[in-house]
């Protein structure tokens, strides 16, 4: 892993931004590596767009503030394109993963960019047929896992029983892991 | 050295185990936010039997410190929490609990105060509590928090001092993100902070006496806050004693001030809180870039306040930046500033003392914000600027 891999998520409140960027930070911390987690916080109501991040490094997180340059993006709510700037600041090679049933070629068009690598994965469609809900949070974690390498599926999953195996049913934590599973398989990268 | 546990948890998380593992007879609280997860999670374990203390809920912050006072005095460990309006609505009773040297410890989630309303972090609300004659310590980080509530339960009963203190942790930066530290086994804190043995309890029937009495016209009351400042005064060599005791059992640094880069700077920043990591990243950036020799002072314990490390620690720089995260109206500068600046005045040579007032409200402390301190402290070191002006940094 590099030094530092700064990541930004952009969602609408209700979608699991922050439970997701939690849950990276933990599933890093597994790995021992140093984390932060945080929303950034404000007048919240369901819907809303919302912005969280996570830090991941090898060595100790001094900074504390937003993250203004990530190496990694990730969309929730596609809807959020064309009102928020998702890509603002992402670095020369990083990486912006939406949650689309369009392709990453649309979507950098869309986005205007002509920098970084763009990745799409349909998680709203992968949870409703997993978890029979629209909670596109874990798959986004799969394609997370998948597009930046930064955890094998194993670990991610591992992760979701253990944290999950805590607060839900097993049918549930299995559905979950499951949509982790598909996500990491469906995710188109360009 | 004892066995520590990984964890991945909020500042406020850290501060509630900690208090926890010190285990106070009394917790007197009110909600209120970006404090309330502390209270909150210690009521779980109230009502998990995870420990022995008495759960006052009150109905406002007045009541909670009144609470707190009346349960110190009759001899229990006391702790609670507080941000912001919290600590506002109880300043009566702040200067009581010094007065009556009651050694209650508070975790306050530093927090701005209204108007216009605001739930982010500043130092406005500490900062307008710094004459109450609390000891005052500030995190950096959730892991400095974890450290300094244990630290300060032990200060705060000290024989030689006998007076509350305060441990302060940036709202929402520090007390609602996940941060990776370590926590220790409940017997080491047990055997650190040992049991409260009060000298003068309310409750000891067998040797009965009154506190908080009148102590009228001049005389009495004037001896006795003189009193209030040598036990001040006597809390310096405490706390720098204590935490260097807690340092070796836990492998961290804890000191008055903390420093970073300071043999060879040119030029340096004093700062409190959260954002003192982020001038140490920048002015590590800067010297990996050929640029400014930047030096970093933290301020760990704002009182009593170090002076005399901050001189030794600052003498020789062409240029210093103070950065306050609360604002003093119609002073010439924030109260860190103020503080810093006074702290030179005996130096023979003239150190150059700029002010920024930063982060109001919330506001982020982005990198480049603090690239641009450092510039200004590079040209005012050259001789190409005066340090002159308080500045608003990032302000539109």
């Amino acid at each position: 892993m590099q030094q530092l891999t700064e990541i930004r998520w952009h969602a609408r409140a209700g979608q699991g931004a922050v439970t997701a960027a939690k849950l990276v930070a933990d599933t890093a911390l597994e790995l021992d590596q140093y984390i932060q987690a945080m929303p950034e916080y404000g007048p919240e109501r369901m819907g809303a767009p919302i912005q969280a991040f996570t830090r991941l490094s090898a060595a100790p997180i001094e900074i504390h503030c937003n993250i203004e340059d990530p190496n990694v993006v990730v969309v929730l709510d596609e809807s959020l394109l064309p009102i928020v700037d998702v890509a603002r600041g992402l670095t020369a090679d990083g990486t912006i993963i939406v949650n689309t049933c369009k392709t990453p070629e649309e979507i950098r068009r869309e986005l205007g960019i002509d920098h970084g690598h763009v990745a799409t994965v349909d998680a709203s469609g992968i949870s409703l047929a997993t978890l029979k809900r629209d909670i596109p949070n874990t798959p986004m974690i799969g394609a997370l896992a998948k597009v930046t390498g930064l955890f094998t599926l194993e670990q991610v999953a591992d992760h979701l029983r253990k944290s999950f195996g805590k607060k839900f049913t097993a049918e549930v934590v299995d559905a979950n892991v499951e949509s982790v599973t598909r996500a990491y398989r469906e995710v188109a990268a360009a | 050295m004892p066995e520590q546990k990984t964890i991945a948890a909020t500042g406020n998380i850290f501060v509630a185990e900690a208090m926890r593992q010190c285990a106070p007879d009394v917790m007197a609280a009110y909600p209120i936010t970006p404090q309330t997860t502390i209270v909150e999670e210690y009521a779980k374990f109230v009502a998990q039997g995870k420990v022995h203390t008495e759960y006052v809920t009150v109905e406002s912050e007045h009541s909670a410190m009144s609470a707190c006072v009346g349960a110190s005095a009759a001899g229990a460990r006391v702790m609670t929490a507080t941000s912001s309006q919290g600590l506002a609505l109880m300043w009566e009773e702040l200067h009581i609990a010094s007065g009556m040297r009651l050694p209650i410890v508070m975790a306050n989630a530093n927090r701005a105060l209204s108007a216009p309303i605001n739930i982010h972090c500043d130092h406005s609300d500490v900062m307008g509590a710094r004459d109450t004659g609390w000891v005052i310590l500030f995190a950096e980080t959730a892991q400095e928090a974890y450290d300094n509530t244990i630290v300060a339960c032990r200060v705060a009963e000290d024989p030689d001092v006998l007076l509350p203190v305060m441990t302060c942790l940036d709202g929402f930066i520090t007390t609602h993100s996940i941060d990776r530290g370590q926590t220790i086994d409940d017997e080491t804190v047990k055997a650190f902070v040992g049991e409260r043995k009060p000298d003068y309890a309310l409750l000891d029937t067998a040797n009965p006496v009154s506190h908080g009495s009148f102590a009228g016209l001049g005389g009495p009351f004037f001896e006795f806050k003189r009193s209030q400042r040598d036990a001040i005064d006597r809390s310096k060599p405490v706390v720098e004693r204590v935490g260097a005791e807690w340092s070796k059992i836990v492998g961290r640094p804890f000191g008055l001030i903390e420093t970073w880069g300071l043999e060879d700077a040119d030029v340096a920043v004093v700062v409190i809180g959260s954002s003192a990591g982020n001038a140490r990243h920048v002015a590590r950036q800067l010297r990996a870039e050929g640029g400014t020799k930047a030096a970093v002072v933290k301020i760990r314990c704002f009182r009593p306040f170090p002076a005399a490390e901050l001189a030794a620690a600052l003498k020789g720089m062409k240029a210093v930046a103070v950065l306050d995260r609360a604002e003093s109206f119609g002073a010439e500068g924030g109260p860190l500033f103020l503080e810093t600046r006074s702290a030179l005045y005996d130096l023979e040579r003239r150190v150059p003392v700029v002010n920024y007032i930063y982060g109001l409200g919330g506001a982020d402390v982005k990198l480049e914000l603090m690239r641009r301190v450092y510039s200004d402290l590079s040209d005012i070191a050259s001789g190409a600027a005066a340090a002159e002006g308080l500045r608003y940094l990032g302000a539109r």
